[in-house]
């Protein structure tokens, strides 16, 4: 905790001390091709600040991403080719969205199964409420339950 | 299942079932609290490591490629002069330098060479070549984010392990001395 504390606050001091990072010195031929880079940087997680995208974060390495990203589509690669280029060198941890396969299965389907099941027993116990007999102690219980009475009314006098 | 004969075994385990689902749970995500976010696994690990090709810090008339990784386990450790944490580690490489069964290469990220070449001149120099590459030309490629990193590479040239942040002795105990035991195993060098 004092470690993230202490970079945060070098990143702030760092981040004060040099110029902003604006993206006004990618340019581009038509607005269509700006629009596009914004939706991919947007798309893009930053891994030095990991809750920023690339298109926002200040970090030097979002600046040497958002470089490598604007190369990369000069040079008329398709979204899809710069994806794969990066997440070949830092894992889908790069990517926003989650892709779906089976390694991430848990998490695109697990809080679904987890309603499902609950809503299983849930209908099931409501199902067997309605109509149900008031249910009875069997004869064991019963036992049971005078003894836990007998030994509450025996520990007051001790509890004291 | 009927429900109107329940034994107390069965109506006891209709209990446990609730509190067995949540403390699976719950322990789930206690696993995930003491996971660092800071540490991305590296698609890289099983790879061969990329290319790469940069001046020597201390030998401009020289580079450092792969070349400098053939037939040798080394640990390319990435760090830099404005890295707080590189200095944390500098005493436990200073001590691994004199090892002959893996060679330390350095790779000195985003520095300025003064800077840098100052470093090592003042703490000592663990590595047996330092690659310069102040404008993150490779480090893109390495799926570098950070400084400090430490990669593992096998005789092979492939990257077996990449740890991040300084190595302290618990992970160098822990982690890497037991990894290069097992590659020196794996694949003997020639007797030096």
């Amino acid at each position: 905790m004092a470690l993230l504390t202490a970079s945060l606050m070098s990143f702030l001091v760092l981040a004060t001390s040099a110029s902003a990072f604006t993206l006004d010195e990618f340019k581009f031929d038509t607005p269509g091709q700006e629009e596009e880079f914004r939706d991919l940087i947007s798309k893009l997680r930053c891994l030095v600040c990991q809750n920023e995208s690339l298109e926002g974060s200040q970090a030097e390495l979002a600046q040497d991403l958002r470089e490598e990203v604007y190369g990369m589509m000069r040079e008329g690669q398709s979204k899809e080719e710069i994806l794969v280029f990066l997440t070949d060198r830092y894992g889908d941890f790069v990517l926003y969205d989650p892709p779906l396969k089976p390694s991430t299965y848990v998490l695109w389907f697990g809080p679904f199964v987890l309603i499902g099941i609950a809503a299983f027993f849930m209908v099931r116990s409501l199902m067997r409420s309605r109509g149900g007999a008031p249910s009875t102690l069997s004869e064991s219980e019963q036992q049971r339950l005078q003894q836990l009475l007998n030994t509450q009314a025996g520990s007051e006098d001790k509890s004291a | 299942m009927t429900d109107d004969k329940t034994t107390p075994s069965n109506s006891k385990l209709r209990f446990l079932v609730p509190l067995i689902i949540f403390g699976a749970l719950a322990g789930l995500l206690l696993f995930g609290l003491g996971q660092d976010p800071r540490e991305v696994p590296s698609p890289l690990v099983g790879k061969a490591a990329p290319e790469f090709k940069l001046p020597d810090l201390l030998d401009p008339s020289r580079t450092v490629s792969n070349a400098d990784l053939d037939g040798q386990i080394s640990l390319i450790n990435v760090w830099a002069s404005w890295c707080n944490a590189c200095r944390a580690e500098h005493g436990i490489l200073m001590e691994l330098a004199g090892r002959d069964d893996f060679q330390i290469i350095g790779l000195n990220w985003k520095d300025d060479k003064t800077d840098a070449t100052t470093v090592i001149r003042m703490t000592g120099n663990p590595y047996k070549r330092i690659a310069h590459d102040p404008d993150n030309e490779y480090g893109i490629d390495w799926g570098i984010y950070g400084a400090p990193e430490t990669f593992v590479v096998d005789r092979q040239g492939i990257i077996r392990h990449k740890h991040i942040g300084p190595i302290d002795p618990p992970t160098w105990e822990r982690v890497l001395a037991p990894l290069i035991e097992k590659l020196n195993a794996e694949q003997p060098g020639k007797e030096s």
